[in-house]
């Protein structure tokens, strides 16, 4: 049985998704939902899965009661530490998982864009351990701004290509990475890392990422008898919130938030797909994407480059639309504060993008127990904060 | 039968072998593009007019970073089409954008403005047959010819149903890849151009990766011809206009020959 929130088909979330490609991606995309398909029915898949999970990530990851910062935010809260998977953040999940699918599709090459990289290091980390190439697309900016990621890609045996067009950041990665992806498709997978794309992938992603949702709803119970008052996670393309959503789902008395970024405040350069954008189609499908009035896509900003995006995974607009899920969003100061506050309370430096859900919670609008998806380490961000911290 | 269809039908039954150059409008600059239109325009059976888009994901890097650069001077997808009009010049001209900037102002809309700008077709390359009925239904209803993109990876049931919604030319894309020149024409070009002959009447054209008179002739032998895009858009920025429309008649000269 498909869960409510699949999609449907053609791969639609309700008006959002599709499949929005040159002819030549067709095939390609045909052949991954049907080895998708296949995969999802086979139970080797499944169990060969699981065990990389277990051994290679080190799942579950701990769901952490934060009781210092709890005072801070007047609220319990209850991180679910993804920081703490291997390379540092929930990426590896989708990426073991496509990366094995890819090799059970006889692909030779694969090939991932990045924003912070941390997808970027997750996919080269797959790659290695499944002895296939990899060529990861980076924006110039954030090969600047990331550059320990980009040395961890390097020695982890990957290929990294900084892209100079258009915004040079994520957008402008995942541009390139479809053109290489055209050019080389009857060999190459592109392993996409966030719920985006043409479908199948924004399904692919989630499902993978699912792991997220199960573990966490599993420990909450575990820790304090029931669920979580509130489930808050932040949302660049939302592959992380993605994922934790879908484990609480069918929870009702849930509250799902997701917090994208608000930049330099939503009224300057921000990337709040789903608060500021309108209906589009961008890399694939059809979503909330920040643009102008003759369809440009406009240049996002954030301070975290995981973040920095002008377009939203199609399952994220769909649950605004709906109302199952409510976006909000912080900015690159209140990110940064929040980045400070955990290291100081808990002893825990949290990547920029999850400091975004983390600045959410600290505004004190949440009651009784919210868990949080921290979905990444900080120490890529350490040079980012002291710079910003000393400006 | 759509004004373009008619147009290139008219050349093909005469025995000729059609040439359609494509520019990006706003090169070399502003004020420059409607004249330099009018100078391609002039060998040309049909003209491609790529209208500047953000993220043109099929573009390599010559018609991409033309864009870019038309963007800047203030170019934008629907400014161009108005830009565009301002040439004077029987040839046809053909739109070639991604689906944004349409799905952006409304299918209907943009299909009007396309129509009361001149243009007689449109070219969108990130549309995949399944989701372009309504924007199909729209340029017909504007007289814009349809002309869709068949893959050396499209199978011989898509090419079908790709040929069916064809009512200028079908666009046989020569290999896989983004814009931009080969050393060598595709040895994939022959059987992608096969399998639309076999799917439709409809002229076929040639593009992606022809970027030398030899490689059109070689084209054009299976092919109706040939639609030459990031060769002369280098040489519009390089040489000029009467540079492009030069080289332009020396792929004529091949074409004929």
């Amino acid at each position: 049985m498909r869960p409510e929130n699949a999609p449907d088909h053609a791969g639609r979330f309700g008006e959002f998704g599709g499949r929005f490609v040159p002819e030549a991606l067709m095939r390609a995309l045909d052949e991954l939902e049907r080895a998708w398909e296949k995969a999802r029915a086979d139970a080797s898949f499944g169990h060969e899965l699981d065990a990389l999970l277990d051994t290679v990530v080190g799942r579950p990851t701990p769901l952490y009661e934060a009781k210092r910062f709890s005072e801070r935010a007047g609220a319990r809260v209850l991180l679910k530490r993804e920081d703490l998977a291997h390379t540092g953040a929930h990426k590896i999940n989708n990426t073991l998982g496509q990366v094995l699918l890819a090799a059970r599709m006889g692909k030779k090459r694969v090939i991932a864009e990045t924003g912070a990289g941390q997808h970027g290091v997750a996919t080269a980390t797959a790659a290695a351990y499944f002895g296939l190439p990899c060529v990861v697309y980076m924006g110039a900016t954030d090969v600047g701004r990331q550059h320990l990621n980009v040395v961890r890609m390097e020695l982890l045996g990957a290929q990294v290509v900084p892209v100079e067009a258009g915004s040079a950041t994520l957008k402008d990665a995942i541009n390139e990475a479809l053109r290489d992806w055209v050019a080389n498709v009857e060999d190459t997978h592109y392993v996409i890392g966030s719920v985006v794309g043409p479908h199948p992938y924004p399904e692919i992603v989630a499902a993978l990422q699912t792991v997220i949702g199960n573990e966490a709803r599993a420990q909450c119970h575990e820790l304090t008898g029931g669920l979580p008052d509130e489930v808050v996670a932040c949302v660049g393309g939302g592959s992380n919130a993605a994922g934790l959503f879908r484990g609480f789902y069918r929870d009702e008395s849930v509250a799902l938030v997701g917090v994208e970024a608000a930049g330099e405040g939503l009224n300057g350069r921000h990337g709040a797909s789903i608060t500021k954008g309108t209906p589009g189609v961008l890399h694939g499908a059809r979503s909330l994407v920040l643009q102008d009035d003759e369809g440009l896509i406009a240049h996002a900003h954030s301070i975290s480059a995981g973040l920095d995006y002008p377009g939203v995974g199609p399952e994220h607009a769909w649950l605004a639309a709906t109302g199952r899920a409510r976006y909000e969003s912080a900015t690159d100061e209140e990110a940064l504060e929040a980045f400070r506050i955990l290291g100081e309370t808990e002893g825990i430096l949290p990547a920029l993008e999850p400091a975004h859900a983390l600045a959410y919670v600290l505004r004190g609008k949440t009651e009784g127990t919210v868990l949080v998806g921290l979905s990444g380490r900080g120490d890529k961000d350490v040079a980012t904060v002291a710079s910003a911290l000393d400006g | 039968m759509t004004a373009l269809l008619d147009h290139l039908e008219t050349a093909r039954s005469a025995g000729r072998k059609l040439l359609v150059p494509y520019l990006v409008a706003g090169i070399p600059d502003v004020a420059g593009f409607p004249r330099a239109l009018e100078t391609v325009a002039a060998v040309a059976d049909a003209v491609e007019v790529g209208l500047p888009y953000s993220d043109p994901l099929m573009d390599g890097p010559v018609i991409a970073s033309a864009s870019e650069r038309a963007i800047r001077s203030g170019v934008g997808p629907l400014s161009a089409l108005e830009l565009a009009s301002t040439a004077t010049t029987t040839c046809p001209r053909i739109a070639m954008t991604y689906y944004n900037p349409i799905h952006r102002v409304g299918e209907p809309e943009f299909c009007r403005v396309a129509a009361a700008a001149g243009f007689t077709g449109i070219i969108v390359p990130d549309i995949p047959v399944e989701e372009s009925a309504s924007l199909r239904s729209a340029a017909a209803e504007h007289d814009l010819a349809w002309v869709p993109l068949v893959a050396p990876t499209s199978s011989a049931e898509r090419v079908k149903s790709i040929a069916a919604t064809a009512t200028g030319f079908i666009y046989a894309v020569s290999t896989l890849g983004v814009t931009g020149a080969r050393t060598s024409l595709s040895e994939r070009a022959a059987p992608v151009v096969a399998a639309c002959r076999a799917a439709s009447d409809l002229p076929v054209l040639v593009g992606i990766g022809v970027s030398t008179p030899e490689q059109a002739r070689e084209a054009s032998v299976s092919a109706d011809g040939v639609v030459v895009g990031s060769a002369v858009v280098r040489h519009v920025l390089e040489r000029g206009a009467e540079a492009a429309a030069e080289w332009l008649a020396s792929v004529r000269t091949a074409l004929d020959a």
